[in-house]
C-alpha cells in the first residue's frame, strides 16, 4: 500500500527480538484516519510489541513508521504523544495512592514559572474534556477507590489531555462487564465521530465484530493479514488467529452430583483497609461439580479466596470442608483439610521464578512424607515426583528439572502448577483465573483438566473475571456483586445478558439452586 | 559474545572480576597520589604471607567476620537486612564477659556455659528485632540500628561498672581462664611446650606467638550448618521462600512471621558465637569501653555480600578482608600510605559485586556497538 | 531551670540538624524509587570535605558548598550503579558506606600530616543566635535545615516535579508512558540527596565542631535514614522524627549534667530506646513506597 496521509499510521517492515526469539517479523500496518482498528492475535504473538514501539516505549530493530503520510521517529513515549499518539495500556498506568485530576495531569502539569502546579485551571480544563466526550468520572477520588471501569475512563481522558490524535487501548475489554464493554464501544465511537484514530489490541472476537472496521491479525510475530471486519465471522477470525481450526468451546458433558463437600456459610470478611467487601455470603458445592463464581474485579472475590483458604479472617460466618469448620484458622490447616488453590498470579503466589522447577514442585508439601522426614529434605523423592509431573502433563523442555522455573513459558508454568496442586488429591480444588495470560492451546488444555477433575467426582471452584471462561466450563454459575451472590444459574439455564446484568449490578428476579 | 556474556553472568567469576577491579581501583588512586602501586601491593602481600604468624593471625581474624557474614548471610537469604550484626557481636561479648568473670566452673563446663550465654545474647537481640518487624511491621533496618547504639553504651556501662571494670584500664577484667578457647593455651607457656616449640620454627611462630585456637575451624564448620539448615532442611526451604516471595510463601502454607522471628533468631545467634568466641579466644579476653564501632558486624555484610551466594564463599570472602585489613596496617607502617585505601579497596569491591549487570550491560553495548558497524 | 530548658532547646537543634539535611535527602531519594542506605557515607565525605575546603581557603562557606557538592559526588556512583546497571541498591548503598569515611580518612592522613584528625578549620560558620548569659546559641545551619525541609515540602506537595517524584516511586513505567525520563529524574533526585547529605555532614563540621575527626560522623546518616521510615517518607514527618531524636539526645546531655543517679552510658541509650518505643506505639505498617528498592528496565517484559 502506498505511505498516503490518508493514513493516520503505516508501519513498514517492523522487525523486533528479545534476546534470540524474534517477537516481530517484518509486519507492516496500515490504519485508515478516523476508523477504529482492530489487531488482533494470540497472547504472545507480537500484538502488544507492535503497539508498543507505536508508541516508543520500545525501538523497532529495524522498520519505518509514518504518521498521516510523513515518516516519524518516535523514539520515545514523550515524542509519540508529541505527535498525537496515545495509549491504554492492559495494566493501568495509574497511581493508585493520587487521585484522578493528578493522574491526568502528570507529566504535561500546566505551572507557573516556578514549576507550581494551578490546579484550579487544571481542573477547568479536564472537566470540559469530560464534558466533551461524555466520560463521567470524580476527579478528586483516589485511583484505588474507583472501579476498574472508571479507571479506565481515567486512562483515555489523559491520553485526550494530552491532545492525541490516535488513541492504541491495549486489551481494553479483558476487565470490564458487559455493559461497560457496552461504554466502551460507545466511547469509541465518540471519540472517532471527533475526527480521533482508534486502534485496539485484543483476542477477543466478539468485540472486534461490534466495534472495528478493519482489523489486521499477527501469529507468532508477522502480519497474517488485514480485513474488513464487517466479511468477517468469529469463526473465520478464530482460524486465522490460530493457524487451524478452533473449536470455541470444550466440550462437556453434564455431571453427576455427589453429596456436598465444601460450603461457605453466610460469612462477612473486611478487606484489608478495613472495608466490609464480602457480605453474608453462602454457597455450598458439590462433588463432581464447577461452582463458577463471575463478576468484576473488586467485587470481593479477593477476600472471598483469601478468607477460604486461610490467610484473612471472617468476621462472622463459617466455612466449612467435609463437615469440618476451617475459617479462622491458618493456610495450612487449610491445605491439610484437602484444599488446592490455583492461583490467577502464579508468579506472585503459586511460583518462585528464582528457584528450579523441582524446588518449585514442593512449594506446600516440603512438610509432607515423603518429602521430608524429621525436618530433612529429601531431594531425590522431590526430583522423582518433578519427573513424573513434567511426563504426565506433558511440559517442555523435558530435562527441565533443574533449570530455573522462569527459563519457562507460561502454559508449561501453569501446567505445572496446576499439576502440583492437583497431586494434591484436594477435594476442593479452587481456580482463580486459571487461564489467565495463556494461548489458546495451553487454555484449552487446562479447561479440560479442569473437567477432567470434575468427572473424577472432585469439587471445584472456578473463580474468573472472564465471563466466557465461567459459562464454558462451570456446572452451576453463580453471579458476585459487591460482596454479595446476587444470582444462581445452572450451566443450560444461564443466559449471558442477564448474567452480565447482574455482574453490572442490575436486578435479579429469578432464583434457581 | 553469548558465551563471554554467560561466563561473566556466572557469580564466581563477576565476584573474582570485582575482587580484581577493587585492586584496580586502588592502584590507581595510590598512583594518583604519589605511591607505587606495586611496591604497596607488594608490601601488602609481604605483610600477610611472610611469615607462618601472619597468616595465622590472618586467619585467627577472619573468625569473626566470616561468622558475622555467615549471620548476615542466612538473613538475606530469608530475605531480612540484619544490618545488625554489630549489635549482636557485641551484646554476645558483653553476656560472655561477664559469665566468663562471674562463673567458675571446670573447664569443659565453663567453655560450653558461656559461650552459649553469648550466643544467646545475640539471638534474642536478632529474635527480638524479627519479633519487632513480624508483629508490629517495623522495619528491621531502623531497629537494628537502635540496637546496635543500646549494645554499644550497654558494653561501655559493664566496662566503666564498679563490679566489673579493671583499674587503670578502659576494659573489663579477664575472663576466667577456664573459658578459655585458645588452644595449648597452658601447654605452649609451660616449659615442655617452650622446649618443644622452640625446635619447630614454624610452630614456635604460628602457635605460640598467636591467639591459636579453634574459632576458625568452628566458623568453617558452621558455614557447612548454615548451608545444611538453607538447603536441606524444610525450615531453610521455608525461609528461602519466605525470603524471595511473602506472597507465595503465606499463600503456601507458611507463616511468615514466625519464619521471620526464627531466621532472625538464628543470624543474631551466628553473630553471638563470632562475639563469644572472641571473647574467649583472643586478645585480652574481656570487653572494653567503645569509642566506635569495631566494625565486626559491619564487614560481616561486605563478607556476605562478596560470598557470591553460597555460605561457603564467606569463607574466603573473610579471610580475603582479613588480610586486607591486617596488610593495610603493615602499608601504612611500612610506606606511609594511608591504610584506609584498604576500606576504600573494599568499598570497591563490595560495588563491583552490586554492579552484577554491570558486565554484560558493558558487553551488549559494545556488541551492539559492533552489530551497527557492520 | 530556664537556662536548662533555653540548653534543651538548642541541644535539640543542634543534633537534629545535620539528621534533618541527611533525612530530607533520603526523603527524596526513597520517594523517587531508590533506596539509599549510603546516607551515612555521602555525610562523612561532606563532613570531611567541609573542612578541607574550609581550613585551606579559610572560608565555612565554601566548605560548606564543597561539602554538598562531595556528598552529590559519591552519590552519583550509587545513582550509576542502581539506576544505570539496576544494582542492588542496598548493596550499593553499603559499599557507599565502606567508600565515603575509608576516602575521608584517606585523604584527611594525605592533607592533614598523616593524622585522621583534621586541624580545626579558622572560621566556623557564624551563629544566628548567641546569647551567652543563659548559655544559648543556635547555628546558621539550623535556619538553612529549616529552609530546606519547607523548600522540600513545598516542592513534592505542590510542583510538577514533586507530583513526578512521588508517582515514580509508586509506579515508574507510568511515569514513563508519560514522556518523562524515569533514568534521568532519578539521577537527579538521587544527586540531590548526596548533596543534602553532604551538607548534613560539612553543618557537624563546621558549624557543631570545627574538626573532622573519626567519630564526627558515626551514625547519624543511619539515624537520617531511620527517620525518613519514622516520618512516613514524607519531609514534615521525618523533620519531626529527627527533632525527637534531637530531643532525646539533648535530654541526655541535660539530665546527665543534674545530679541523677542513672550512670552517663545508660542514659545514651535513651534516644535508641525512645525511638523503638516511639515506633512500636505510633508507626503501623510502614507505607514505603511502592516501587522502592526495585531496579526499573525500560521495556522490561
Amino acid at each position: 500500500m502506498e505511505i498516503s496521509k490518508d493514513y493516520a499510521v503505516q508501519m513498514r517492515g517492523i522487525m523486533k527480538s528479545f534476546g534470540d526469539f524474534k517477537v516481530l517479523d517484518d509486519v507492516n500496518l496500515d490504519v485508515k484516519k478516523g476508523t477504529i482498528h482492530a489487531i488482533l492475535g494470540e497472547n504472545g504473538a507480537g500484538k502488544s510489541t507492535l503497539m508498543n514501539i507505536l508508541y516508543g516505549l520500545y525501538t523497532a530493530d529495524a522498520g519505518e513508521i509514518y504518521l498521516n503520510g510523513e515518516v516519524a521517529d518516535i523514539k520515545n513515549p514523550h515524542l509519540a504523544i508529541n505527535n498525537g499518539i496515545g495509549m491504554v495500556h492492559q495494566h493501568f498506568m495509574l497511581i493508585d495512592k493520587f487521585t484522578v485530576l493528578q493522574n491526568i495531569i502528570l507529566g504535561s502539569e500546566n505551572t507557573n514559572k516556578f514549576g507550581v502546579i494551578d490546579m484550579k485551571k487544571e481542573k477547568k480544563r479536564v472537566i470540559e474534556i469530560i464534558k466533551e466526550y461524555n466520560l463521567k468520572v470524580d476527579l478528586s477520588s483516589r485511583i484505588r477507590n474507583i472501579s476498574v471501569g472508571m479507571q479506565q475512563r481515567v486512562e483515555i481522558l489523559k491520553a485526550l489531555y494530552r491532545g492525541v490524535d490516535i488513541l492504541i487501548l491495549d486489551e481494553p475489554t479483558a476487565v470490564l462487564t458487559p455493559m461497560e464493554i457496552d461504554d466502551l464501544i460507545d466511547i469509541m465511537r465518540d471519540l472517532v465521530k471527533n475526527g480521533k484514530t482508534v486502534i485496539i489490541i485484543t483476542h477477543k472476537l466478539k468485540e472486534i465484530i461490534r466495534s472495528s472496521n478493519e482489523c489486521a491479525i499477527i501469529r507468532k510475530g508477522k502480519l497474517i493479514g488485514s480485513v474488513k471486519v464487517e466479511d468477517e465471522t468469529e469463526q473465520s477470525l478464530a482460524e486465522k488467529m490460530v493457524g487451524r481450526k478452533v473449536r470455541l468451546s470444550v466440550e462437556r458433558t453434564p455431571s453427576d452430583f455427589g453429596k456436598d463437600v465444601f460450603e461457605v456459610n453466610d460469612i462477612s470478611v473486611r478487606s484489608i483497609r478495613g472495608i466490609q467487601t464480602v457480605k453474608n455470603l453462602s454457597f455450598k458445592i458439590r462433588q463432581g461439580e464447577i461452582f463458577g463464581i463471575a463478576g468484576v474485579e473488586g467485587n470481593g472475590q479477593k477476600e472471598l479466596i483469601e478468607a477460604i483458604i486461610g490467610i484473612r479472617n471472617v468476621e462472622s460466618g463459617k466455612i466449612k470442608i467435609n463437615g469440618k469448620e476451617i475459617q479462622n484458622t491458618s493456610n495450612l490447616n487449610v491445605l491439610n483439610n484437602g484444599i488446592s488453590i490455583i492461583h490467577d498470579d502464579r508468579h506472585k503466589y503459586g511460583c518462585i521464578l528464582d528457584f528450579t522447577v523441582s524446588e518449585n514442585m514442593i512449594l506446600n508439601k516440603c512438610r509432607q512424607k515423603p518429602f521430608s522426614k524429621n525436618g530433612l529434605l529429601n531431594d531425590s523423592v522431590r526430583d522423582k515426583f518433578t519427573d513424573e509431573l513434567i511426563e504426565k502433563y506433558d511440559v517442555r523442555p523435558k530435562n527441565c528439572k533443574n533449570m530455573r522455573m522462569a527459563s519457562l513459558s507460561g502454559g508449561n508454568q501453569q501446567k505445572l502448577v496446576i499439576g502440583r496442586e492437583i497431586s494434591n488429591n484436594p477435594d476442593l480444588l479452587i481456580a482463580v483465573q486459571p487461564t489467565r495470560g495463556l494461548d489458546v492451546g495451553a487454555i484449552e488444555y487446562v479447561r479440560k483438566t479442569l473437567i477432567d477433575l470434575r468427572d473424577k467426582g472432585k469439587a471445584i471452584l472456578l473463580i474468573s473475571l472472564e465471563l466466557d471462561e465461567i459459562l464454558d466450563v462451570a456446572d452451576t454459575i453463580s453471579v458476585i456483586y459487591n460482596g454479595e451472590i446476587v444470582g444462581t444459574f445452572s450451566n443450560e439455564t444461564a443466559d449471558e445478558n442477564k448474567i452480565g446484568l447482574l455482574m453490572a449490578g442490575g436486578k435479579n428476579n429469578e432464583k434457581i439452586g | 559474545m553469548k558465551k563471554l556474556d554467560n561466563i561473566l553472568k556466572n557469580p564466581l567469576v563477576s565476584t573474582v572480576l570485582a575482587i580484581i577491579l577493587g585492586f584496580m581501583v586502588a592502584s590507581v588512586i595510590l598512583l594518583a597520589v604519589g605511591y607505587k602501586p606495586g611496591q604497596c601491593l607488594a608490601v601488602m602481600f609481604n605483610a600477610v604471607f611472610s611469615r607462618p604468624k601472619f597468616i595465622m593471625n590472618v586467619i585467627i581474624k577472619s573468625s569473626p567476620i566470616i561468622l558475622t557474614g555467615l549471620s548476615v548471610f542466612f538473613a538475606f537469604k530469608s530475605g531480612l537486612f540484619n544490618i545488625g550484626a554489630e549489635g549482636q557481636y557485641i551484646a554476645s561479648t558483653i553476656v560472655t564477659t561477664i559469665l566468663g568473670i562471674i562463673l567458675d566452673l571446670p573447664p569443659l563446663i565453663q567453655v560450653p556455659v558461656i559461650v552459649l550465654g553469648g550466643v544467646l545474647a545475640g539471638a534474642l537481640l536478632g529474635a527480638a528485632v524479627g519479633f519487632l518487624k513480624a508483629k508490629f511491621g517495623i522495619n528491621e533496618v531502623i531497629t537494628s540500628i537502635m540496637f546496635n547504639w543500646i549494645a554499644l553504651y550497654l558494653c561501655n556501662y559493664v566496662s566503666n561498672s564498679e563490679r566489673f571494670h579493671r583499674p587503670e584500664s578502659d576494659g573489663t577484667f579477664s575472663i576466667r581462664d577456664s573459658g578459655f578457647t585458645n588452644l595449648f593455651y597452658n601447654w605452649k607457656f609451660s616449659k615442655e611446650g617452650r622446649e618443644y616449640l622452640k625446635n619447630n620454627q614454624f610452630l614456635n611462630d604460628a602457635v605460640l606467638k598467636t591467639d591459636f585456637s579453634l574459632n576458625f575451624i568452628i566458623a568453617v564448620i558452621m558455614a557447612f550448618v548454615v548451608w545444611l539448615i538453607l538447603y536441606k532442611t524444610v525450615k531453610g526451604y521455608e525461609f528461602r521462600v519466605s525470603g524471595i516471595n511473602v506472597d507465595a510463601a503465606r499463600n503456601n502454607g507458611m507463616c511468615v512471621e514466625r519464619n521471620i522471628v526464627y531466621s532472625m533468631l538464628i543470624a543474631g545467634a551466628l553473630s553471638g558465637l563470632a562475639g563469644a568466641l572472641t571473647v574467649t579466644g583472643t586478645g585480652s579476653h574481656n570487653i572494653h569501653v567503645l569509642a566506635i564501632f569495631e566494625n565486626n558486624g559491619f564487614n560481616g555484610m561486605s563478607v556476605a555480600l562478596i560470598a557470591g551466594g553460597t555460605p561457603f564463599g564467606c569463607i574466603f570472602a573473610g579471610l580475603l578482608f582479613s588480610g586486607l585489613i591486617y596488610a593495610g596496617q603493615s602499608l601504612q607502617f611500612k610506606t606511609g600510605a594511608p591504610s584506609e585505601i584498604v576500606n576504600i579497596m573494599i568499598g570497591v569491591i563490595v560495588f563491583f559485586v552490586a554492579l552484577t549487570q554491570f558486565m554484560p550491560t558493558l558487553v551488549d553495548m559494545i556488541s551492539k556497538r559492533r552489530n551497527k558497524d557492520v | 531551670m530556664f537556662s536548662s530548658i533555653f540548653m534543651t532547646f538548642a541541644i535539640t537543634l543542634m543534633y537534629s540538624t545535620p539528621l534533618a539535611f541527611a533525612a530530607i535527602g533520603g526523603v527524596i531519594c526513597e520517594r523517587s524509587g531508590i533506596v539509599n542506605i549510603g546516607l551515612e557515607g555521602m555525610m562523612s565525605i561532606g563532613a570531611f570535605t567541609g573542612v578541607a575546603v574550609g581550613y585551606y581557603t579559610g572560608s565555612p562557606w565554601l566548605g560548606f558548598l564543597c561539602g554538598g557538592l562531595a556528598g552529590g559526588l559519591l552519590a552519583l556512583l550509587h545513582a550509576v550503579a542502581s539506576i544505570t546497571f539496576m544494582a542492588d541498591q542496598t548493596v550499593s548503598g553499603i559499599a557507599i558506606n565502606l567508600i565515603g569515611p575509608g576516602l575521608s580518612l584517606f585523604l584527611s592522613r594525605l592533607l592533614f600530616h598523616g593524622a585522621t584528625t583534621t586541624l580545626p578549620v579558622p572560621k566556623k560558620l557564624p551563629k544566628l543566635i548567641n546569647i551567652s548569659s543563659v548559655n544559648f546559641n543556635v547555628d546558621i545551619t539550623v535556619l538553612l535545615a529549616l529552609i530546606v525541609v519547607i523548600t522540600a515540602w513545598f516542592i513534592m506537595r505542590r510542583t510538577k516535579w514533586g507530583l513526578r517524584i512521588r508517582a515514580l516511586g509508586e509506579h515508574p513505567a507510568a511515569v514513563d508512558t508519560l514522556g518523562v525520563s524515569v533514568y534521568r529524574s532519578r539521577y537527579a533526585c538521587v544527586i540531590l540527596s548526596g548533596i543534602l547529605a553532604g551538607f548534613g555532614g560539612a553543618s557537624v563540621t563546621l558549624a557543631i565542631i570545627s574538626q573532622f575527626t573519626p567519630t564526627a560522623i558515626s551514625g547519624q546518616g543511619f539515624i537520617a535514614l531511620a527517620a525518613v521510615i519514622f516520618g512516613k517518607w514524607r519531609c514534615s514527618g521525618a523533620y519531626l522524627a529527627c527533632l525527637l531524636f534531637g530531643f532525646a539526645q539533648a535530654l541526655v546531655v541535660v539530665l546527665g549534667g543534674g545530679n541523677l543517679i542513672i550512670p552517663s552510658d545508660i542514659l545514651a541509650m535513651l534516644p535508641y530506646i525512645l525511638t523503638i518505643v516511639v515506633l512500636i506505639l505510633f508507626v503501623g505498617n510502614s507505607s514505603a513506597p511502592k516501587a522502592s528498592g526495585k531496579p526499573y528496565q525500560k521495556g522490561s517484559r
